[in-house]
């Protein structure tokens, strides 16, 4: 078992190794659309976030909604602590002792380098990761005694006041109130030679972050995480303190929060407070839903899916559009009506399974709803009309609400449920064993 | 020193009202679900455009009462479609769903109207100025008050003394033997929608008056803190939502008087930090234990 | 062999005006198998919380090991409710949570089970082991653990196998019957490394076959594993074949306490569990 243990480490290893490689070939090469390396960067960057919420939410079962607030965190801790000194008074001109005076990340660089900036990334990152964690530890004492939804609620205000104590005007010299901060180390300031590593580094960052919060997970701690989702009261009485676990929980997750938003801070390459709103949360929350509530693999997938989608293959939903010719037109209705018709049927299995066969006419909304669009696809062949109705600013998102909608009514165990990528053999045998019990 | 005060009180006060007046939809439908309705504060948005939308083309007569038909439908919609479905669903997965569809309205709301903030129509009479104790004012600021008491009076009396209010009490009192004693459960839920989104159309006729533009984001914030006035006046009371309401407008208000308006919101939720650390209840909330 | 092991002294607990249990004092000694029951309502789950610390009593205290653990007078409104005696007898506040009275050595087992249903039948007992760990958060993130870790799971392996559940260790414990589950329970709270043991209705839900089987094995983790047992049970053969001693709750009130034959016979039991004839 031993051995087995070593050898699932070298290939995984090895995996990483080779994507770490592909990643920067993919960099470096001129014909990678630059769509591709945005999705790659903010998808890995997203992943860290949507894991950190997931070991709350999914995990330890408090639903907490303060993630953007300690991302906030982060990404200021982060921000301020490394502009360089003489773009300061420009980044701060609106006060006239703005800026802390000095940079981590410059001394360092500037003395030893590449390496020197890595080490002061690093130590900022982990700065970041500590303010908000704190911060998760002071607000973490009244607040984790509430139950579900007290804490979500306490937890989104979490957040705004702290958006509130950052824009405030009196923090300005350091915060820079409600403006932009900017100038400071991102990712293109690594680099290695001529070689760039602007998709690499968040990849790196996030995935041993990610790893840590994976081997958290299956550790004792984790198990004991998971215990008081599932039964609070039976773990209280099995000798599990209850208030110094939820706390680790919400310290952890917050401190993961705070180093995604650093990244994140990182790579747009600014930052403004106003941008980490209770949305942001949300979205956040939707991605894991999305991926699966308790499954670490499916909140990574979500995250490079949601990203994509966001950012590339449903920005076209945003645009007119004109399509070309005929065929264009009958490629989209046959790709448009597969679509609609397999998630009709998709919906029709699952509401099957959960309900009993006399309650089929419950399936007629969804039924219609089909229908009109398939009939509507029919027609928009048919007509001599080739510019894709509806189309314009802020359609893409609709579309996305909606399917979030599909998946938290008809999906809700994601797509990965709480199983993960590399466990799906094992869990196997016992979700079966489940299924084949008689009731 | 009073006459300065005087009519960041009278915003306070008018304000307070119209968080009541949403904080009702909030704690009524906690009472009895116990589902916080994240929709709700986009739903007062949605309201306040249709009344955009309504007033362009539609005398006032219609309009008004068009937007509070309107937005009771919506509301009952959202509980058809994002609620009923979960009712054997885990709570989680529920709030999670009401988080949803807040997100699709808001969504729904910036493809409709372009993402740009609209003016909201002046209504003759209610948006007039008028001069009390020597500060200015639009009428709508004297008005609110009064109305919002008017209309939870009306509201406890309906819960006191109808029927479908004493099935409403039994729901939220315990949502299954409610059922088993033959209440139909679903009725009194979409009553509660009916009646929490009528509330929610009136304050947003009352709200946008005073801030004269709708856009569609406006409506997350007033509903947050409409939430907090339902917590902090104990959810599932209504005179202490209506009190949570008043008490959160004031302080508000006073605050930014005081010329701290970066801390009006943040004071809000410290407020809903240091309540639910101090009496998790609210005022009138009442104590439930868990049996093991 | 007669050390003192549990005591409860003049326990009251009392929920607004209703008094759950009134006034119960028992002991428990080392070694011994010792039942509670009563009719239903009676008040016996609530006097298993007031022991283990998920309720502090109204008034009077707990001593566990010769240590008090738990201690408590009225406070607050309760003040001027409180209907119970010794009022003003105790003075001190003490009232720990319930996972540092099982960290003391006391474990329990749930009426309604309460097992964690995601996990698997051998991560159930292992989660139970995690209070008696050394290691801390990082040790425990990176594997320096490795030599507890396995020493815990070799030690499940055996609770498993005590418990004869050693063949479903990889099945979800929710999938397991009814009777299993239990068990599961069971070695669940062995887990804790508990000397005393606390089983809230062992035997409900069981068909005679189990519950035949139970009682074995109620008496095999006393002789097996030195521990006390303290139940609360319905089962009226099983009670009376374990137990060395047998305390009755009627109405929240100790109404006999004795060995089985002297319970048997105990004219207020009949009443308490038959009904009085002028009750009726």
């Amino acid at each position: 078992m031993k051995t087995n243990n070593h050898r699932k480490s070298w290939i995984a290893l090895l995996i990483a190794l080779s994507m770490l490689i592909v990643l920067t070939l993919l960099d470096n090469w001129s014909g990678t659309p630059a769509m591709l390396l945005t999705v790659l960067r903010k998808g890995s960057i997203y992943a860290l976030v949507v894991v950190s919420m997931n070991l709350l939410n999914g995990f330890t079962g408090l639903f907490s909604l303060g993630q953007a607030g300690f991302m906030l965190l982060g990404a200021y801790t982060y921000a301020v602590l490394t502009v360089p000194v003489e773009d300061q008074s420009a980044v701060y001109q609106r006060y006239a002792t703005g800026g802390v005076g000095f940079s981590i990340t410059e001394t360092l660089s500037g003395a030893m380098g590449q390496f020197g900036l890595l080490i002061g990334v690093i130590f900022c990152l982990l700065l970041a990761g500590l303010v908000a964690g704190v911060f998760a530890w002071l607000i973490g004492l009244p607040v984790l005694k509430l139950k579900s939804d007290y804490l979500a609620i306490a937890t989104l205000g979490f957040a705004e006041i702290i958006r509130a104590v950052v824009m405030y005007e009196k923090l300005g010299p350091v915060t820079n109130g409600s403006n932009l901060l900017y100038g400071f180390t991102n990712f293109s300031d690594f680099h290695i030679g001529g070689l760039k590593l602007d998709t690499v580094m968040p990849f790196i960052f996030s995935g041993l972050c990610i790893l840590v919060v994976v081997l958290l997970i299956n550790s004792t701690y984790g198990r004991v995480f998971k215990a008081i989702r599932d039964d609070e009261i039976a773990a209280e009485a099995m000798g599990i303190n209850l208030a110094k676990h939820k706390r680790m929980s919400f310290i952890i997750s917050s401190f993961f929060a705070g180093i995604s938003g650093a990244l994140l801070a990182m790579y747009q390459a600014s930052v403004q407070a106003n941008t980490f709103k209770a949305s942001m949360t949300y979205e956040i929350l939707l991605i894991v839903v999305i991926g699966g509530i308790g499954s670490i693999s499916g909140s990574a997938i979500a995250s490079f899916l949601f990203v994509g989608c966001s950012e590339w293959f449903l920005r076209f939903l945003d645009n007119d559009t004109k399509l070309k010719n005929f065929n264009a037109k009958l490629i989209f209705a046959i790709v448009f009506g597969l679509v609609v018709v397999g998630l009709a049927a998709l919906i029709f299995r699952k509401t099957r399974k959960m309900e009993r066969m006399e309650k089929l006419w419950r399936q007629i909304p969804v039924g219609l709803l089909c229908l009109g669009l398939v009939a509507w696809d029919i027609w928009f062949v048919i007509s001599p009309n080739l510019k894709l109705p509806l189309l314009r600013s802020g359609f893409r998102m609709v579309v996305f609400s909606v399917v979030i909608m599909i998946v938290v009514l008809f999906f809700r165990e994601g797509i990965m449920g709480d199983r993960e990528l590399w466990d799906m053999k094992r869990r196997r045998p016992a979700a079966n064993a489940k299924a084949g019990e008689p009731k | 020193m009073f006459a300065k005060i005087l009519p960041y009180l009278l915003a306070g006060i008018s304000v307070g009202g119209q968080y009541a007046l949403i904080a009702i939809g909030y704690t009524m439908v906690y009472g009895i679900l116990r589902l916080i309705n994240f929709a709700h504060g986009d739903i007062f948005t949605v309201a306040g455009f249709i009344m955009v939308y309504a007033a362009a083309s539609l005398p006032l007569t219609v309009s008004v009462p068009l937007v509070i038909i309107l937005t009771v439908i919506l509301g009952v919609m959202v509980e058809k479609v994002a609620y009923k479905p979960l009712r054997t669903a885990p709570r989680m997965s529920v709030m999670i769903s009401a988080i949803g569809m807040s997100y699709l309205l808001q969504n729904l709301m910036w493809y409709l109207t372009g993402g740009l903030a609209k003016q909201y129509p002046t209504l003759p009479w209610v948006s007039n100025t008028v001069t009390v104790l020597g500060c200015t004012t639009k009428r709508v600021t004297l008005i609110t008050p009064f109305l919002t008491v008017l209309l939870v009076v009306v509201l406890v009396l309906l819960i006191q003394k109808t029927r479908i209010g004493m099935a409403m009490r039994a729901a939220s009192r315990d949502f299954e033997t409610a059922q088993l004693m033959g209440i139909k459960i679903n009725n009194v839920i979409s009553f509660t929608f009916v009646v929490g989104s009528f509330l929610a159309a009136v304050g947003s006729m009352l709200y946008f008056s005073n801030y004269a533009t709708v856009s569609p984001t406006v409506g997350a914030m007033p509903g947050l803190k409409a939430f907090v006035a339902a917590v902090f006046g104990g959810i599932g009371s209504i005179p202490g939502a209506v009190i949570g309401g008043f008490v959160i407008g004031i302080c508000e208000s006073l605050i930014k008087g005081a010329g701290l308006t970066t801390f009006s919101d943040a004071f809000t939720f410290a407020l809903l930090i240091v309540i639910l650390a101090v009496k998790p209840t609210g005022l009138f909330g009442e104590n439930l234990t868990e049996k093991v | 062999m007669s050390k003192n092991i549990l005591k409860v002294e003049n326990a009251t607990m009392q929920f607004g005006g209703v008094v759950a249990v009134d006034n119960l004092n028992l002991e428990i000694n080392e070694g011994e198998i010792v039942s509670l029951i009563g009719p239903n309502g009676a008040g016996k789950t609530t006097a298993f919380n007031v022991i283990t610390g998920v309720y502090a009593p109204t008034n009077g205290c707990v001593w566990f090991d010769e240590q008090k653990i738990i201690e408590n007078h009225p406070q607050g409104k309760m003040k001027k409710l409180y209907k119970g005696q010794h009022a003003g007898e105790y003075t001190h506040v003490t009232a720990p949570t319930p996972d540092v009275v099982t960290k003391l050595g006391m474990a329990r087992t749930f009426q309604n089970i309460r097992l964690w249903k995601s996990q698997t039948v051998f991560d159930n007992v292992l989660i139970a082991k995690h209070l008696r760990r050394t290691s801390n958060l990082l040790t425990a993130t990176f594997r320096l653990n490795r030599k507890e870790e396995e020493a815990q799971r070799a030690d499940v392996e055996r609770l498993l196998d005590i418990v004869g559940l050693s063949e479903a260790k990889g099945e979800l414990a929710t999938s397991l019957p009814y009777g299993k589950q239990r068990r599961l329970e069971i070695a669940r709270a062995l887990a804790t490394e508990p000397k005393l043991l606390l089983l809230d209705e062992p035997a409900a839900g069981m068909n005679p076959q189990e519950t035949n089987e139970l009682t074995e094995f109620i008496g095999q983790i006393r002789s097996k594993l030195g521990l006390t047992v303290f139940l609360i049970e319905h089962h009226m053969d099983l009670v009376m074949d374990i137990s060395d001693r047998i305390y009755v709750l009627d109405f929240g009130k100790l109404i006999a306490h004795g060995t089985p034959a002297e319970i048997q016979s105990d004219q207020r039991v009949i009443d308490a569990y038959l009904g009085v004839a002028e009750d009726a």
